[in-house]
């Protein structure tokens, strides 16, 4: 399977199966159009016929032994050979390894568009207690088997509302790691309006990855991400992000936004939070009920499309001046990128990540908390529900519908587990729109990947 | 190649035999938290 498109003046051609990732001229191009494996070493005559009128014979041959140069080495046209491994019991029996600790479902914000419904998940406003913190800590080292990274996200609601119980989960994870031969990563997702030197300093020091959550221009932020008073966020929060990444130096964090119906000029937001100062920056469509009026809909992808479009203009505007900007969903990494493996399984949720409520109960993910249908156990009932886990370990591309035939299988893995639940719902079948918005992303990110090997 | 440049070099079919050591971060850990983007990922070995 191949995936051919123009987008920046770059012909690319995309050979799904082995990864591979060609740039090739006009010619090229529309000689793909011809052809179909299995290739033979001579160029078949119906391309030279098709295309004599507008290039000569040998220069069509010579591109067309190029192509069958690839199509030989296995990176054009190559096979599938990864469905053996999709039953591999060693992805089915997974041990968890990655845990989202809800350690408090309370919110000192009223976002609107909040999956959590602004904070509680529809269950009630608690915050976890130490107790439940150090059970969290502790199932995560018995249950991680032979995994050596850990990964703890201290999330709510908003975690900083119970941050004394985040800093004495840190001390006793740490106590207890080596013990076990493990390595904590903790991250930490908040909205910052309890940001303070004290916090900053101890979130800098122990998190390897902090989230920010702002949405970009201050008008587009203030009228989602609003206080319990109404009033907009971002005169609060971003003095402080600001403050944050500057003492954070060169350790990763991102600043994290949504966007709605009401700003699909995001690239705008984008380009806000960089001349603000933040160079790494993640800016995604929002999740909610399509009845909603920010809610993203169809008829909105040809302008979001050209938005991607416009950001990854500007992005490689900002890089050829010698700049650093990162936008998360336009990372790749074309040499060292996961292994086909992590990239038939995706996000691992229900199976090696879970998320864990302020009482104990696990969940696949958090965006699947207080779907009671959907618990998978708690931390004082021992095993998960197997069944469950089973099924979660089993949601691979194979399985979901339409994954297996689409060129974009080992970008996106099959997309979001939840979202699928909650749009399409089930789990197997992938939300169409995010589908085509990640299509969209995945072809800008590599185009800026071709765009600047091309100008080095 | 005069017609054709090849951005990467490396084969993913080489990388399945080997792979799925679970070691690397789960993407949702990473800054996506309402979506799933797995190839923007790293590789930890």
């Amino acid at each position: 399977m191949i995936h051919k498109y123009t987008l920046g003046g770059i012909n690319i051609v995309l050979d799904i199966n082995s990864g591979g990732v060609h740039i090739v001229d006009e010619l090229t191009f529309a000689i793909l159009d011809y052809i179909r494996p299995p290739l033979s070493e001579k160029c078949p005559d119906n391309v030279v016929m098709a295309l004599k009128d507008d290039y000569r014979e040998e220069e069509i041959e010579r591109a067309y032994s190029e192509l069958y140069e690839l199509y030989k080495g296995d990176s054009l046209f190559s096979s599938d050979d990864y469905r053996q491994f999709a039953a591999d019991e060693a992805v089915l029996n997974a041990p968890v390894k990655a845990m989202c600790l809800h350690v408090a479902h309370d919110c000192n914000l009223r976002c609107s568009y909040c999956f959590a419904s602004t904070g509680d998940f529809g269950s009630g406003r608690r915050i976890m207690d130490l107790e439940t913190g150090k059970r969290a800590i502790d199932y995560l080292l018995e249950n991680s088997g032979n995994r050596r990274n850990l990964e703890l996200d201290f999330f709510g609601g908003e975690p900083l509302m119970n941050f004394d119980v985040v800093k004495e989960i840190v001390k006793y994870a740490r106590e207890r790691e080596k013990a076990y031969g493990k390595n904590f990563r903790f991250t930490i997702t908040t909205n910052g309006v309890l940001l303070s030197d004290d916090k900053i300093d101890f979130i800098n020091k122990e998190m390897s990855n902090i989230v920010l959550s702002i949405d970009g221009r201050k008008s587009v932020n203030d009228r989602i991400r609003t206080c319990i008073d109404g009033s907009g966020s971002y005169d609060i929060i971003m003095k402080k992000f600001k403050n944050l990444a500057k003492k954070r130096g060169d350790k990763e964090y991102y600043v994290r936004g949504t966007f709605t119906k009401y700003n699909l000029d995001f690239a705008d937001d984008v380009l806000h939070l960089y001349d603000e100062g933040f160079d790494q920056i993640s800016i995604e469509p929002a999740v909610c009920d399509e009845e909603m009026d920010w809610a993203i809909t169809a008829e909105d992808l040809p302008t979001i499309f050209a938005e991607y479009e416009r950001l990854a203009d500007e992005i490689l505007r900002i890089r050829r001046k010698g700049e650093h900007i990162n936008f998360f969903h336009f990372m790749i990494d074309l040499g060292q990128g996961p292994c086909a493996i992590k990239r038939l399984r995706g996000c691992g949720c229900g199976n090696e990540y879970i998320a864990v409520t302020p009482e104990g109960d696990i969940y696949p993910c958090h965006q699947f908390v207080g779907m009671e249908e959907w618990k998978m156990g708690s931390l004082d009932g021992g095993n998960l529900d197997t069944q469950k886990k089973k099924y979660f370990a089993a949601a691979n591309l194979y399985n979901k519908e339409g994954c297996s035939d689409c060129w974009a299988k080992f970008y996106c893995s099959g997309g979001c587990n939840a979202n699928n639940q909650i749009y399409a719902g089930d789990v197997l079948k992938p939300h169409s729109l995010a589908c085509e918005m990640q299509k969209k992303r995945i072809e800008c990110a590599i185009m800026v990947k071709a765009a600047m090997a091309l100008s080095e | 190649m005069k017609h054709i440049i090849t951005l990467n070099k490396k084969n993913l079919k080489k990388t399945a035999a080997k792979g799925g050591c679970g070691e690397c971060q789960t993407s949702c850990q990473s800054a996506c938290k309402t979506s799933c983007t797995v190839a923007n990922q790293k590789c930890e070995k």
